[in-house]
């Protein structure tokens, strides 16, 4: 019960933050990324404010190797730089390039109710669902060829 | 040249402290990872230990606004953007976040906190190529 009020409450000050930051205006977030343009280097005070406390819970929670109420941390696994990582990446900068939104302010525009921000969130939803096909798609192939070698294994 | 006129250091870095709070009260009480792409991404999965916290944090995320809403004001908003355009953003941002296993919360906050290579690469590389986007639209193509 703890947890989920936690997470609510922690969804509801990212959001607080993330219109006091400025980046729920995709126009603030298309001046942070046009360089040649007037630069608006706001963003990066952004990730600067956010990661000075990040910081210290991360390396307070792998001292303590637990949470708060004694249940484990869930830490992404994967370590290695691969060609998913790359293009994924890849494609997610050319969106954020074209709107000047990402994933959490386009939720908050969304919820706000800017048209501009609904358009994006059921895109995005629907690019979410098109990677969970393409993922089940290539997970029945490669069981068909028997993980051949070759095959790429995924954990 | 920097904006002088648009750049808003104090209120850019108090809110990205906020996150940050918001980023160690999920990681330290519920030990999960804001990352916004992920969390919404894999809702899909219905995985019953982990849709609750899934679906809560998602859901103080769209409250935010309104809160704000009945405190006072909420900042303005431009979206110059077509429609077109932004189906096309939201289509590569949805692809793109769930192959890259993450955004800019996932990599560009909690992976830089924790100071994962992996996230770094990612970070670095969704941004260049957010500006090369935005210089070949902004200063080549118009």
């Amino acid at each position: 019960m703890l947890i989920p009020f936690a997470a609510l409450l922690s969804g509801l000050i990212f959001g607080l933050g993330l219109v006091l930051s400025g980046m729920t205006d995709p126009a603030k977030v298309l001046s942070f990324l046009d360089v040649a343009g007037p630069w608006d280097p706001s963003l990066m005070f952004v990730m600067l404010g956010a990661i000075s406390i990040g910081f210290f819970a991360f390396r307070a929670a792998k001292r303590r190797g637990r949470t708060l109420l004694s249940t484990p941390i869930h830490l992404p696994g994967t370590c290695t730089i691969d060609l998913r990582l790359v293009l994924g990446s890849l494609l997610f900068g050319m969106g954020w390039g074209l709107a000047g939104i990402c994933p959490g302010p386009g939720l908050v525009l969304a919820a706000s109710g800017h048209t501009g921000g609904i358009v994006f969130v059921v895109a995005m939803l629907l690019g979410m669902f098109i990677f969970d096909l393409l993922e089940k798609y290539r997970q029945s192939d490669s069981n068909l060829n028997h993980r051949q070698p070759g095959n790429i294994e995924r954990k | 040249m920097i904006d002088w006129q648009s750049f808003t250091p104090v209120s850019a870095l108090a809110g990205g402290m906020i996150i940050g709070l918001a980023t160690a009260l999920l990681l330290l009480i519920a030990g999960r990872i804001a990352g916004i792409s992920g969390i919404i991404g894999r809702l899909i999965e219905l995985h019953k230990g982990d849709f609750f916290w899934r679906i809560a944090f998602i859901s103080g995320l769209l409250l935010a606004p309104w809160l704000w809403q009945w405190l006072g004001e909420l900042p303005q908003i431009h979206i110059e953007t077509s429609h077109t355009i932004l189906v096309l953003a939201g289509l590569a941002v949805g692809i793109g976040t769930r192959y890259g296993s993450g955004c800019t919360s996932g990599h560009g906050v909690c992976g830089l906190s924790r100071l994962s290579p992996r996230s770094l690469v990612a970070t670095v590389l969704f941004m260049v190529t957010g500006m090369v986007v935005v210089y070949v639209v902004r200063h080549i193509l118009s």
